[in-house]
């Protein structure tokens, strides 16, 4: 009788194993709740979209997607400990966290389990580590400042230029990226200002950049300060134009700016708006099943899908521990797979190339402007 | 010297409206000996109460009027009824740190009825320069410092011109005197509860539309009050308007001149040198009260 239920319990057990062998497992760790519950919910919502459509057409190389999701609340130390908690599952590729604080704990664990990470952080560091297992969703601040600095000596003609900085990781990062490479265009910076996270009054600052009489603003702070800063210009009469990243134009800045977003530019790699046909789609697909139009990271969780497709098909089997090395310089064109949406190309630290946007607020509305072509 | 201008004029549109957050704390600590530390949170609140009434579609000089009677009814009446009384008996260190409960107490139902992002907040002074002294000046900070001086100019002549004012200061002064010969103590601290509502809803609505209205926004203006209170002189009206507007100026030439990481620091330091060599602060009088 003993070994009969044993038998049977067995049996039961190699069933679901078998099941589940047919799925290729995913696992995703993002900013559900907390401070970065809005960019992880859209992380999460873009994944499952991506899952829906693929399965819908088959899955890949003819098995199904699954995905299991956790919570890191945004905070760091969450953030390790479910993705370690993941890791032991054995995924095949391990997506999220969004925060760049958080991947910045939890990419040695993925490193070290020797499986793929595919993230949306974007602080520069990230992938100068020398991390064989990390991919970005969207630029780097390597990626993207260089772009900006060019706009801003080719195209805004500045010769003097004053950069306002939050004091943290992230505007560190792109402050020090940004100064070298205006210098080296011959872009003089002629104020240097870090701010902090969470500073309310910006008189002080914005009087010092309009002591300072620059040709051009470059703006790197949170979306809550980048407004304060924008009603602030407004306030004190500074008229040198704005230039920023999507934290100066996006969607919530110019909710609370109101008036004083207009006429401010910022560099995007990734926008609902951006003029691609397979985007818009996107947008219309995303938008019908979850009833609210995406921002950025509802792009990057579904792109990070697709990037598992694309690379998986290219390799034509599904092994984990190749999947690094067979993503590491690929280029997936949006005519093979338009599930990746534009053409990108990945390079040997897992940053990406792609083409980009300049979007500048005009009337309380995100306008493309240009689109800045893929460097290579 | 045109930055040194324009600091000034910012520093002195934020230093009235720690003014007037300020007085509000020395109101309350002359009439009754409660040290509010939610007086923060007092002037975070408003904002949201206006934000709420503009929801259920008040336009928005209804909303703020609505706003400054509900935070007379909910910052004035209710916080002495439910908080003040109660605790007042057991001493001015238990109620401090009622305050302190009530602060987070508030923060957490902002954040959670309302939500933890940052929210916009019309002015009530259309944006735009005038020229003075051929300074282009903000029409926002011009604005700023003329409602808050003519809220304390309103003020100190309550206190000081009419009967009422007398009164109030003679309960202050000696509350059992004041009894003696007629005056309706209770009555007058009742509303220095209710004046002290309504100059943290007036701060609110001069303040929101600068720093946008967040749940954690008081933090940093309570600290400000608070300290510009203790060095102007935690006693005196006078003292705390002078302690509100030199904490702005000096808040904005430090981060200025000094720096931006530092900035904060700067008045902290300053008010350890008023209390190693000041103690009563800057205008203050000697403690006279507890002889």
């Amino acid at each position: 009788m003993k070994s009969t239920l044993l038998a049977g319990a067995l049996l039961a057990f190699a069933a679901a194993a078998g099941a589940h062998a047919q799925a290729i497992k995913l696992a995703d760790v993002a900013e559900l709740s907390g401070g970065g519950a809005t960019v992880g919910t859209n992380w999460k919502n873009g994944i499952d979209l991506a899952i829906e459509e693929i399965n819908a057409k088959g899955g890949v190389l003819g098995r199904k997607l699954e995905v299991t999701h956790a919570d890191s609340q945004s905070n760091p130390g969450v953030a390790r400990a479910q993705v370690q908690k993941a890791l032991d599952a054995e995924p095949y590729v391990l997506l999220g966290p969004g925060y760049s604080g958080s991947v910045k704990v939890t990419a040695p664990l993925a490193a070290e389990a020797g499986i793929a990470q595919i993230m949306g952080g974007e602080a520069a560091e990230l992938t100068q580590a020398g991390n064989k297992f990390l991919f970005r969703t969207s630029f780097g601040q390597q990626s993207s400042m260089p772009k900006v600095a060019k706009y801003i000596h080719d195209e805004m003609k500045a010769k003097s230029v004053a950069v306002v900085w939050v004091n943290n990781d992230f505007g560190r990062g792109g402050r020090d990226v940004v100064v070298k490479e205006l210098e080296r265009l011959g872009c003089k910076v002629v104020a240097d200002l870090s701010t902090e996270a969470g500073q309310a009054d910006f008189a002080a600052d914005v009087g010092k950049i309009k002591a300072a009489n620059p040709d051009a603003v470059f703006v790197y702070l949170n979306e809550e300060e980048s407004a304060r800063i924008l009603k602030e210009l407004k306030r004190q009469g500074v008229t040198a134009p704005l230039m920023g990243e999507t934290t100066l134009i996006g969607q919530k800045v110019i909710e609370l700016a109101g008036d004083a977003a207009n006429g401010a530019r910022g560099h995007v790699g990734l926008t609902t708006d951006a003029p691609v046909d397979l985007i818009k789609g996107f947008r219309d697909r995303f938008s019908k099943k979850y009833n609210y139009v995406p921002d950025h990271n509802g792009l990057k969780g579904y792109l990070a899908v697709y990037m598992v497709k694309a690379t998986t098909e290219k390799m034509g089997k599904i092994d984990s521990r190749a999947f690094a090395d067979a993503l590491h310089g690929l280029t997936i064109k949006a005519a093979d797979e338009p599930g990746i949406l534009m053409d990108v190309t990945f390079d040997a630290n897992g940053d990406i190339d792609r083409q980009s946007f300049l979007v500048e607020v005009v009337e309380g509305k995100q306008v493309v402007k240009q689109v800045l072509p893929k460097m290579k | 010297m045109s930055n040194l201008f324009d600091l000034l004029v910012a520093g002195l549109a934020t230093g009235a409206i720690y003014a007037l957050v300020a007085v509000g704390f020395t109101l309350l600590w002359q009439t009754s000996q409660t040290i509010n530390f939610a007086q923060g949170e007092f002037v975070m609140l408003p904002a949201f109460l206006m934000l709420a009434a503009m929801h259920v579609g008040a336009p928005f000089w209804l909303a703020i009027i609505l706003g400054i009677l509900l935070s007379m009814i909910l910052l004035g009446l209710a916080f002495k009824i439910l908080l003040v009384d109660p605790m007042m008996r057991h001493g001015v260190l238990p109620l401090a740190i009622a305050t302190m409960a009530l602060a987070i107490g508030i923060k957490e139902a902002v954040k959670q009825f309302f939500s933890a992002e940052a929210s916009p907040f019309p002015s009530i002074v259309p944006t735009g320069d005038i020229s003075i002294l051929g300074h282009a000046v903000s029409l926002q900070s011009i604005g700023v410092l003329v409602v808050a001086i003519l809220a304390v100019f309103g003020l100190t002549t309550l206190l000081n011109r009419t009967s009422l004012g007398h009164q109030m200061q003679a309960a202050a002064q000696n509350p059992t005197v004041a009894r003696i010969i007629g005056v309706p103590v209770e009555r007058m601290i009742l509303l220095t509860f209710l004046i002290n509502a309504f100059l943290v809803a007036l701060a609110s609505l001069l303040i929101t539309p600068i720093y946008l209205a967040k749940f954690s926004s008081g933090e940093v203006l309570g600290q400000a009050a608070f300290i510009a209170a203790i060095v102007g002189g935690f006693n005196q009206v006078r003292g705390a308007i002078a302690g509100g507007l030199l904490i702005g100026v000096l808040d904005n030439l430090a981060a200025s001149y000094v720096s931006t990481q530092y900035r904060a620091a700067v008045p902290l330091v300053f008010l350890i040198v008023v209390i190693l060599f000041r103690p009563q602060g800057l205008l203050g009088r000697p403690e006279e009260r507890t002889v």
